[in-house]
C-alpha cells in the first residue's frame, strides 16, 4: 500500500485515494477542429512509463482534492507532490534514475 | 523432436528417466529472420508455432528477455472460457476454446485441459439482467451457456454460501461447462517444444532494447545479444508493450497495472469448478494440487513492479469468505503479482501498426490466459498474409479513432 503525501493532509493511505492516471494531458481548446486521430489521442493514447511518472490522485476520502504526484512505476517511491496547474516540477538526476 | 507417448514413458522408465532429450534448442540468433516475435510468453509462442504449422513460416525467432514463460504465462489463475458478450469477442475467444479442446494432441504436449464449468455470479437484479443477456448472446453465437437460479448454483457448486441473509446475496449465475482451467506451464513448455520441432529458433535472455527502421519500414531489432535483422516484427510482451511500442514511436491506448493473484495450502478436493464473482469480485478454482488458486482486482494505478497491494488481497479474501465461509480457517500459501497491459474497452489489439512490418499483439488485460491459443492463431495470420483474420479484424488498433470499441467490461471478470 501507498502512503501518499496529500499536500492538504499530509501522510495518508493509498485506500484514502482514488487513482486519477496520467497527469498534464489537457482538454483540447478546440474539439471541434481535431481529427479523429487527434481526439482519439486525447481520448486514448497514453504514454504507460516506466519509470518516473506524473500521475492524478483524488483524496476522495479526505480533503476531497485532487493533487499531482511524480512516482516511480517500478519502485513505487514517490518523488513529488505538486499541485493541479502546477507545472511538473524538475528531479534531480540521481532521483530520476532511482 | 521425440514424440511423447505411453511407449515413450516405458522405454524412458528402463533407464530411470535420465535419458529424456532436452524440449527445445537453445541456439544462437541468426544474423536475419524472416519473423521475430518479442515475447516468449503463452502468445509469443503460439505464434511462433501457428506460423510453422499454418503458414510454412519456419524462419522465425522469438526473442523473450528472461526465461519462457515466467512472465504473465507463469502468473495468472489459468482459467479458460468464451461465454463473451460481444459478437466479435464470442468469435475470437470461441475459437480459442475450440483450439484448447485439441490443443494436447495437437502440440503432443499435455496442457491438462479441465472442462469442469465456469460459473460466473450474480448478486443484484441488474447482475441477473446482465447475465441472462449474455447466456443468450452466447447462445446465438454458438457458445454453449446456461442460467442457473441460486438453487442450481447450490447444486452445482455445494459449499457455495446462497443463504438471503449474505450482504449480497447469491441470486444465480450463468455456466459454461466447457469452461475450465489448463496447466499454464505446460502450456508454454509445450508451444516451445512444438514449434522448436518446426525449426523455429527460441532465444532466451535476449531483450530487446531497440526497433531499428529504414524509413517507414522495419529492418530489426536491436537487442541484447547484438542487432538481428528482420522482414516483420511482431510484439508479443503483454506487460511492456506501451515500452516496446515507444521504441517505434507508436502510441498504444494501454496503462499497465499490477494483477495479484494467491493461492492456498493444499486441501482435499472441495470445490470442482470455477466460480468467479465481478460483484464481490473474486475467483476461485482449485489445483489439481489441492491449492485453492485466487484472483481478484487489479492495483488502480499504473505499474511496472509486479507486485500488489495487501489491501486488494484483503478485498478479495473478505469477498471469497461471504461466499464460502468454510474456507474461513485455510492459510493462504503464496501471492504474486503479474503486469497487464489493460485497454480502454478491456478487448486486446490484434493486428498492425502504423510503422510498416510491425505488428502488435497486446492489451488482453486480466483475461489474455484463456486466449492463448486463439491469439497465437490470429496473430499468426496476420503476419504471414499481412491482414489481419476475420476474426481479429475487429480487434485493430484503429478502433480508437474510429470509436468502434468492443467494450467488455461486463465479461472481463475483473474491474478495470
Amino acid at each position: 500500500m501507498l502512503l501518499i503525501p496529500c499536500p492538504w493532509c499530509g501522510d495518508r493511505h493509498e485506500t484514502e485515494f482514488r487513482y486519477g492516471g496520467e497527469a498534464h494531458i489537457a482538454r483540447p481548446e478546440k474539439p471541434a477542429d481535431l481529427s479523429d486521430t487527434e481526439w482519439g489521442d486525447f481520448l486514448f493514447m497514453r504514454t504507460n512509463t516506466k519509470g518516473v511518472f506524473a500521475e492524478r490522485w483524488y483524496h476522495s476520502h479526505g480533503c476531497r482534492q485532487w493533487f499531482n504526484v511524480l512516482r516511480h512505476t517500478v519502485s513505487h517511491e514517490i518523488l513529488a507532490v505538486y499541485k493541479m496547474g502546477e507545472k511538473r516540477p524538475q528531479l534531480k538526476k540521481t532521483e530520476a534514475n532511482s | 523432436m521425440s514424440k511423447y507417448s505411453i511407449f515413450t514413458i516405458a522405454r524412458n522408465a528402463l533407464s530411470h528417466h535420465k535419458n529424456w532429450p532436452r524440449q527445445w534448442r537453445s541456439p544462437e540468433p541468426q544474423k536475419e529472420y524472416d519473423v521475430i516475435i518479442v515475447g516468449g510468453g503463452g502468445h509469443g509462442l503460439a505464434t511462433a508455432y501457428y506460423l510453422a504449422k499454418e503458414h510454412g513460416l519456419t524462419n522465425v525467432a522469438v526473442l523473450e528477455k528472461g526465461w519462457l514463460g515466467g512472465g504473465n504465462t507463469a502468473r495468472n489463475t489459468t482459467i479458460v472460457r468464451s461465454n463473451y458478450l460481444w459478437d466479435e469477442s464470442a468469435a475470437i475467444y470461441e475459437k480459442s476454446l475450440q483450439l484448447w479442446e485439441g490443443l494436447s494432441q495437437d502440440i503432443n504436449y499435455n496442457v491438462m485441459l479441465s472442462q469442469r464449468g465456469v460459473l460466473n455470479l450474480a448478486h443484484s437484479l441488474s447482475d441477473v439482467r446482465e447475465g441472462v443477456r449474455r447466456v443468450n448472446a452466447n447462445r446465438l453465437n454458438g457458445v454453449d451457456a446456461e442460467w442457473l437460479d441460486a438453487e442450481g448454483v447450490k447444486e452445482f457448486c455445494p459449499i457455495i454460501n446462497i443463504s438471503n441473509k449474505a450482504r449480497h446475496p447469491v441470486l444465480g449465475a450463468t455456466l459454461q461447462r466447457r469452461g475450465g482451467v489448463a496447466r499454464h506451464d505446460s502450456v508454454a513448455w509445450g508451444f516451445a517444444r512444438a514449434a522448436d520441432a518446426c525449426g523455429v529458433d527460441i532465444i532466451q535472455n535476449c531483450e530487446v532494447t531497440g526497433i531499428r527502421r529504414e524509413g517507414s519500414k522495419v529492418v530489426g531489432v536491436e537487442t541484447t545479444k547484438g542487432f538481428i535483422g528482420a522482414k516483420k516484427v511482431g510484439l508479443v510482451a503483454a506487460g511492456h508493450s506501451s515500452t516496446l511500442a515507444a521504441m517505434a514511436d507508436v502510441r498504444l491506448p494501454i496503462d499497465s497495472h499490477p494483477l495479484q493473484a494467491l493461492v492456498s495450502e493444499p486441501i482435499k478436493p472441495v470445490i470442482d469448478c470455477v466460480v468467479m464473482s465481478g460483484a464481490v469480485h473474486v475467483y476461485v478454482s482449485q489445483s489439481d494440487k489441492g491449492e485453492l488458486v485466487m484472483g481478484a482486482g487489479i492495483d488502480a494505478f499504473n505499474s511496472y513492479g509486479q507486485r500488489g497491494s495487501f489491501q486488494v488481497i484483503e478485498h478479495q479474501l473478505g469477498a471469497c469468505l461471504e461466499l464460502f465461509p468454510i474456507f474461513s480457517r485455510v492459510r493462504m500459501m503464496r501471492s504474486w503479482g503479474g503486469i497487464v497491459d489493460t485497454c480502454p474497452d478491456a478487448s486486446p489489439i490484434i493486428g498492425k501498426t502504423p510503422v510498416e512490418g510491425l505488428y502488435i499483439n497486446a492489451g488482453w488485460g486480466t483475461g489474455g490466459f484463456k486466449a492463448t491459443p486463439g491469439s497465437g492463431w490470429c496473430f499468426a495470420h496476420t503476419l504471414a498474409n499481412e491482414n489481419p483474420h476475420p476474426l481479429n479484424a475487429p480487434f485493430s488498433l484503429e478502433r480508437f479513432t474510429t470509436g468502434a470499441l468492443i467494450d467488455e467490461h461486463g465479461a472481463a471478470g475483473v474491474a478495470h
